[in-house]
């Protein structure tokens, strides 16, 4: 942005975050080697720069980890519930009290900016570990029946772009209804995940609750694959779900599965507009787009079209992308190399559609994965870049006429993960959100989080929820 | 009737009717939202050489204020002075956008001020309540400009507005501008602490301006509630989409209640990032604040200086 008021740089201090150069993995409370030895480097997407190395877990150490979590399954599970909860509690409260070291290493290795580590992520992490705390003795009145059971060893796979909380969401509830865990973080984002290992140890945790086995795609179907695995829970991309549903077809393991999404963000001719432009960049251009439940469609009423895009492009041009560190950057790297491709590859396919593309002028750092905020106007319902998830900063914008056409249009996706509905007429709100085929609503806001509401999708968003009363089901025995 | 609005809007205040029907048609505004957003820009982290502009900035866009019933000449020539030279022990401070005091204290103010940059601003329309009959608001406003004031700030009948009598708001106003002539610009005051929804801080806001004001101001200062960040966010949004609308800029000025520098830069955060660079001078922008400068002076200081002073070492007023 041109302006005579330029903010000088405020980087957060990386000194806060002790990066070891190497981390193995977390097995029965201890790191250890790989057992064949192999290693993978983890790179700061900002910079490309190596941050530390890291022991890829192959089939043996798959497991290893799997008989130390049944091994500690017996105690664990054996542990009146407020006795666990002392042991998430302790765990919230350590991640609180090392949340500013947390969100510095996160944005380091994720490449999202420290504002939204800070804010958002690492508060939310806190508070899920808090809320599952709280159900762990009173699992009797959850509405599943008197003493439900835990299911045993779970084997959990989650994605690069919430790595701490995608975390939180899976380990808080099935250490509070006395499950043990095995849990795979992605490949371009092991870090937060081996520092929880030594929260984990910090607190105390019997050894074997929590294991943790950085690793690449063949690791995680060996998990899940692992015929000693009770509850397997999934966060990522539809195409590796439906490999995983295969593999788990057939098998008496419980599956949850949260994949992608094509949210539609839904503005009426009477809605609030400022506060829906706002609604409109958190939904799309939070941590880059790369959210399963980004409101990456925008539908808009036709008779405002003109005036919202013109509000929101001179909202886009106030974006701030760059270094993540840097406390007042809005916009930071993408994740990796390999998504930068796959963004840069839909976007020249929207392009060639005969979509209309536009962003603001923006510099782009030297080095680095980086990709400039990206609207798409004069988009279809038949266009590409409306149909398939893109995970990245980029809009599409189609319009409508009349309320049952924002449903139609809305609802006409292989996905429903999320939508928006933004409307001063509270009537309208419901009538719409009663239509919309998605896991979460949202009215007059969007990428709202909270460890107390369910979130979960419909058709290939998966199926399953996390968080609140209902993210306990998914572990446990409940017939 | 007359009018002030310009053309493309001159519509809007044919009648009573049309005005309402006008102003119920702006877009909602969703509280959370709003609130949501003033609040993600108040975390904005502004440091070293940005901080050392804002700090000058601020100060340059203060209305250095004394309202008080114990006013007298020679506290307002005090503060004139203060106006003029905010910091006797550093030269490159930069003066103050006005003083600001009640209608019969101008003459003193137009001296202590003489030979300087700094504009007479002065309260009239039977400030802060507003309870006085047409006459003798501008009987007050005449007095005023007559004695010299470069600016008034009136303050709008929140009675007649919270009534749904809009247009007789609408055309108290262009009476006040027009005793105002060309000699003094308008602030028009709402009181948004009264008028107490979002929704009515914007249909006021658009009121004003198409009434002719020449800047829209939150507060009296004598309220529980003055200036947030959220209702000037709201006020910047209003004149970047009169502006947008009509060619016409109109300047803000949040009053009462900011009184540290952390919270003035928050506030030309909002600027800068809502409406821009247009309106980051003190020609359309400013802070109504009395004991604001006092913090930004020792702030300045601290950075000149790397200590910080305290309160011994700026002026009392």
């Amino acid at each position: 942005m041109a302006s005579a008021f330029d903010y000088a740089p405020a980087p957060e201090s990386r000194a806060i975050v002790d990066i070891a150069p190497s981390y193995g993995l977390f097995i029965d409370g201890e790191f250890t080697e790989a057992a064949d030895g192999k290693v993978f480097k983890t790179v700061s997407p900002a910079s490309e720069e190596v941050l530390s190395e890291i022991a890829r877990a192959g089939e043996a150490d798959v497991d290893r980890a799997v008989k130390a979590a049944r091994k500690a399954f017996g105690k664990w599970s054996a542990l009146p519930g407020a006795e666990r909860a002392k042991y998430l509690f302790r765990i919230a409260r350590i991640v609180q009290e090392r949340s500013r070291e947390l969100a510095v290493l996160e944005t380091l290795d994720n490449g999202k900016p420290i504002k939204e580590t800070r804010d958002a992520d690492l508060p939310l992490v806190a508070a899920h570990f808090f809320y599952y705390a709280g159900w762990a003795d009173k699992l009797d009145h959850a509405g599943f029946g008197a003493n439900p059971r835990p299911l045993g060893v779970a084997g959990q796979v989650i994605p690069w772009n919430f790595p701490l909380l995608m975390l939180a969401w899976k380990i808080a509830p099935a250490l509070a209804t006395g499950n043990t865990v095995v849990l795979k973080p992605a490949e371009t984002t092991p870090l937060s995940a081996l520092f929880f290992a030594d929260i984990c140890r910090q607190a105390g945790l019997p050894k074997g609750v929590v294991n943790i086995l950085p690793g690449y795609g063949d690791t995680g179907a060996a998990l899940v694959g692992h015929p000693d695995v009770n509850k397997v829970a999934f966060t990522g991309s539809t195409a590796v779900g439906k490999e995983i549903a295969k593999t788990v077809a057939g098998t008496r393991k419980k599956l949850t599965l949260e994949l992608g999404g094509k949210g539609a963000n839904i503005v009426f001719d009477d809605a609030p507009i400022d506060q829906a432009v706002e609604g409109i960049v958190n939904g799309i251009f939070f941590n880059q787009g790369q959210v399963c439940c980004a409101g990456s469609r925008l539908l808009v009423q036709e008779s405002i079209q003109d005036e919202l895009l013109d509000s929101l492009k001179r909202r886009l041009a106030t974006l701030r992308l760059g270094d993540p560190l840097d406390k007042n950057t809005d916009i930071g790297a993408i994740n990796s190399e390999e998504q930068l491709t796959r963004i840069t590859a839909l976007v020249e396919r929207g392009e060639s559609e005969g979509a209309e593309r536009w962003s603001p002028a923006c510099e782009l750092p030297s080095a680095g994965y980086w990709f400039a905020p990206t609207l798409f106007t004069n988009v279809t319902q038949a266009h590409t870049i409306a149909r398939d998830e893109i995970f990245g900063p980029v809009l599409s914008v189609l319009t409508f006429r009349t309320p049952d056409e924002a449903v139609a249009k809305a609802n006409n996706t292989q996905y429903g993960l999320s939508a928006g509905i933004w409307t001063e007429k509270g009537s309208r709100i419901l009538a719409v959100a009663n239509k919309l085929r998605a896991g979460v609503v949202w009215s007059n806001t969007f990428n709202k989080f909270d460890p107390t509401s369910p979130f979960g999708g419909y058709k290939e968003s998966g199926f399953g929820r996390e968080g609140g009363r209902h993210g306990l089901e998914a572990y446990l025995d409940v017939r | 009737m007359s009018t002030a609005a310009p053309h493309a809007l001159a519509d809007a205040t044919a009648s009573d009717s049309t005005l309402r029907r006008f102003l119920h048609g702006l877009p909602g505004v969703d509280p959370v939202g709003l609130e949501a957003r003033a609040a993600s820009l108040g975390t904005r982290s502004i440091k070293t050489t940005a901080k050392a502009y804002a700090i000058d900035l601020a100060i340059s866009m203060v209305d250095l204020t004394t309202l008080e019933g114990a006013d007298t000449p020679g506290k307002v020539r005090s503060l004139g002075a203060k106006a003029v030279l905010p910091d006797p022990t550093d030269r490159t401070t930069p003066a103050t956008a006005a003083v600001c005091v009640y209608p019969d204290m101008v003459p003193a103010a137009k001296a202590a001020v003489a030979g300087s940059t700094v504009k007479v601003a002065s309260v009239a329309t039977a400030f802060p309540a507003g309870r006085a009959p047409l006459a003798v608001k501008l009987a007050d406003v005449r007095e005023a400009v007559t004695a010299g004031a470069d600016e008034i700030d009136m303050v709008i009948d929140r009675g007649a507005f919270l009534a749904g009598n809009y247009l007789k708001v609408h055309d108290e106003i262009i009476a006040v501008k027009e005793a105002c002539g060309t000699a003094a610009r308008l602030k028009v005051i709402f009181e948004t602490g009264e008028l107490s929804t979002y929704d009515n801080i914007r249909r006021a806001s658009w009121l004003g301006m198409l009434a002719g004001a020449d800047f829209i101001k939150t507060s009296t200062g004598k309220v529980a509630v003055n200036a947030t960040p959220a209702n000037t966010l709201l006020m910047l949004e209003a004149v970047r989409d009169f502006r947008a609308q009509t060619g016409v800029q109109v300047g803000v000025k949040p009053a009462g209640g900011i009184r540290t520098t952390k919270d003035a830069i928050k506030f030309l955060v909002l600027v800068n990032e809502t409406v821009g660079e247009d309106w980051l001078d003190n020609h359309w922008f400013r802070f109504g604040a009395s004991s604001l400068l006092n913090d930004l002076l020792m702030q300045r200081q601290k950075l000149a200086t790397g200590r910080y002073s305290g309160p011994d070492y700026v002026t009392v007023d």
